[in-house]
């Protein structure tokens, strides 16, 4: 039997040497002119006119404001979102009830809504021809136009971020340590926090470094709730369009590199969380089956 | 039956509900009422005007060429990253989320950059002939970029789970790498294949970010239907924002419909007995 380590493993499909090489140039090449040269092209228009119209970009008051509204707006929407996801996957996944299937369906609706449509909703809820829009008016207070219609239709579009990450480790790790906790006298809270925190961390520590980058980086449904009031309620990638637009290539790609930085950073933090076994689903739709928690 | 112990369930269970029903249920039951104060013939006459129908072919169009360019350099990349070794293979595989990292905004600028007529590609293509910025074309490319990560990302961990016993029998048997991979592999990897071409469909169709830029945006011609929808607001034509974006979200009802299906298929599929 020892001979059959030493035996080279056979030819897969595919291996043949010059169907492989062919193969991975052409994916490499395609790869590098369809991923790669955006990013590069973000960094080469920043610098186009050099250094000092760069960092006066980054400088003008405007800018900074857009930042400011990014980093808030992120700053409220994200750990929101976080203890909804949380509290989403505590109930589905440790209990069971009547409706659990259709409202994991309605949780991952954003996905599939496009931004626009979002943002359209939030008008009929939030605007003067909306919903509470009367009601709101007679009280003097903005939603719309304003932080907290950016906020709510941020928290749409990443509404299942951090769910879905919890939710199938969860779902696969059952309910046994919990019960256990409890059954010796641990609260609640207490339960959650030394028991089943620990065993999710990475995956939740995943889902909300993956919620930022797409809350920061929101571009269609905020563009439609915030009324692109410049230096008021103009968010990062708001403000790129309006540099683009006023023919400032270099100021819009110059804010660009911050939200492409922030990009790069958020892949290298999600490959950092995949090697501690976050975000790793073995096959597809891990969608969580509901499985009795004893037979 | 054994009472379930565990503390918490109205608790959590009524933060999730309430979330639901405040940040997604209420803005799109909203939309919806909007849309259906409209009378019949109006929402028809709306929905199926010239420029609105126009904005639906251009859409679906690129969406399906996009997809289809997707599927094939899709597949071929989930499969060089798992069936290879090579330098850089680590950082390839990490590159290919950089479109669901990169913000739509940011991604649409710099494809301009890239294709526009004296961009690094677009000067190469335009002695060639060929026009991608503000033509259909450059649509398509948007929708490219957006979308690929999704088939990868679904075909990949089938195709890492692919049991190499089944392509060693059918080997001895004497096929070909082509035909093992036709009448194999392949319909292995189609339900994956398909629930991750959903996706990517299903996304081209709601981008909005990503397309502006590059788009052009003439009516008729390379307006998309997000697009229109945002045109008819600026305009404050709120009834027929609310008529085509209803259009548009009971597109995305029907295709996370499909979605849902293939994925429960391909899921049959993978599962080992």
């Amino acid at each position: 039997m020892s001979d059959t380590n030493h035996r080279r493993k056979p030819p897969r499909v595919g291996d043949a040497p010059l169907f492989r090489r062919t193969l991975i140039g052409i994916v490499l090449v395609l790869g590098a002119l369809l991923i790669l040269a955006p990013l590069v092209i973000i960094g080469v228009e920043a610098f186009s006119q050099g250094w000092q119209t760069y960092v006066a970009t980054l400088d003008h008051p405007d800018t900074r404001h857009a930042i400011m509204m990014t980093v808030v707006t992120a700053l409220i929407a994200v750990p929101v979102n976080t203890a909804f996801g949380i509290a989403a996957a505590w109930s589905i996944t440790k209990f069971d009830f009547p409706g659990k299937r259709l409202l994991l369906v309605v949780i991952e609706i954003p996905f599939s809504v496009s931004p626009i449509v979002a943002g359209v909703a939030y008008l009929f809820v939030y605007g003067l021809q909306g919903i509470f829009g009367p009601l709101l008016d007679a009280y003097d207070v903005k939603i719309l136009f304003a932080l907290p219609g950016i906020v709510l239709a941020s928290m749409f579009v990443t509404a299942p971020f951090v769910a879905r990450e919890l939710i199938p480790l969860m779902q696969a790790q059952g309910r046994d340590l919990e019960e256990a906790a409890t059954s010796l006298g641990a609260s609640g809270w207490r339960t959650f926090v030394a028991v089943t925190l620990p065993n999710v961390k990475w995956a939740l520590l995943y889902g909300v470094v993956l919620c930022n980058a797409r809350v920061m980086g929101e571009f269609g449904a905020v563009s439609i709730v915030s009324g692109n009031i410049r230096g008021q309620t103009n968010t990062l990638p708001l403000h790129i369009e309006l540099l683009y637009h006023d023919y400032q290539a270099a100021g819009a790609f110059a804010s660009a590199s911050i939200l492409a930085l922030l990009a790069v950073f958020t892949i290298i933090a999600k490959v950092a969380l995949e090697r501690r076994g976050a975000g790793r689903r073995k096959a597809l739709g891990t969608d969580a089956a509901p499985q009795g928690n004893r037979p | 039956m054994k009472r379930n112990v565990l503390p918490g369930l109205r608790l959590s269970l009524g933060v999730t509900l309430f979330y639901v029903g405040l940040i997604v249920l209420l803005p799109l039951a909203a939309l919806a009422v909007k849309a259906a104060s409209l009378g019949p013939a109006e929402y028809w006459s709306i929905v199926s005007s010239p420029r609105s129908v126009a904005s639906y072919r251009v859409t679906v169009l690129a969406a399906l060429a996009a997809t289809v360019f997707n599927l094939f350099f899709g597949l071929a990349l989930a499969w060089v990253l798992t069936r290879y070794r090579f330098p850089g293979r680590r950082l390839v595989d990490a590159m290919v989320d950089l479109p669901f990292a990169l913000p739509t905004a940011v991604a649409g600028i710099s494809l301009t950059a890239l294709f526009s007529a004296n961009g690094w590609f677009g000067s190469v293509l335009g002695q060639l002939g060929i026009t991608v910025a503000y033509t259909p074309l450059g649509i398509m490319i948007a929708m490219c970029f957006t979308s690929l990560p999704f088939i990868v990302r679904t075909v990949q961990p089938v195709l890492e789970d692919l049991d190499p016993a089944l392509e060693e029998a059918a080997q001895s048997l004497g096929g070909s790498d082509w035909t093992i991979f036709r009448k194999v592999i392949l319909p292995l990897l189609s339900p994956a294949l398909l629930a991750g071409t959903s996706l990517s469909f299903a996304r081209s169709l709601g981008e909005f970010g990503a397309i502006i830029f590059i788009a052009g945006n003439q009516p008729m011609k390379t307006e998309i239907t997000a697009l229109l929808i945002f045109i008819r607001l600026e305009e404050y034509d709120y009834q027929a924002a609310a008529a085509i974006a209803s259009v548009l979200l009971i597109t995305a009802f029907v295709m996370l419909a499909i979605t849902n299906w293939m994925q429960a298929r391909a899921l049959r599929y993978t599962v080992k007995g």
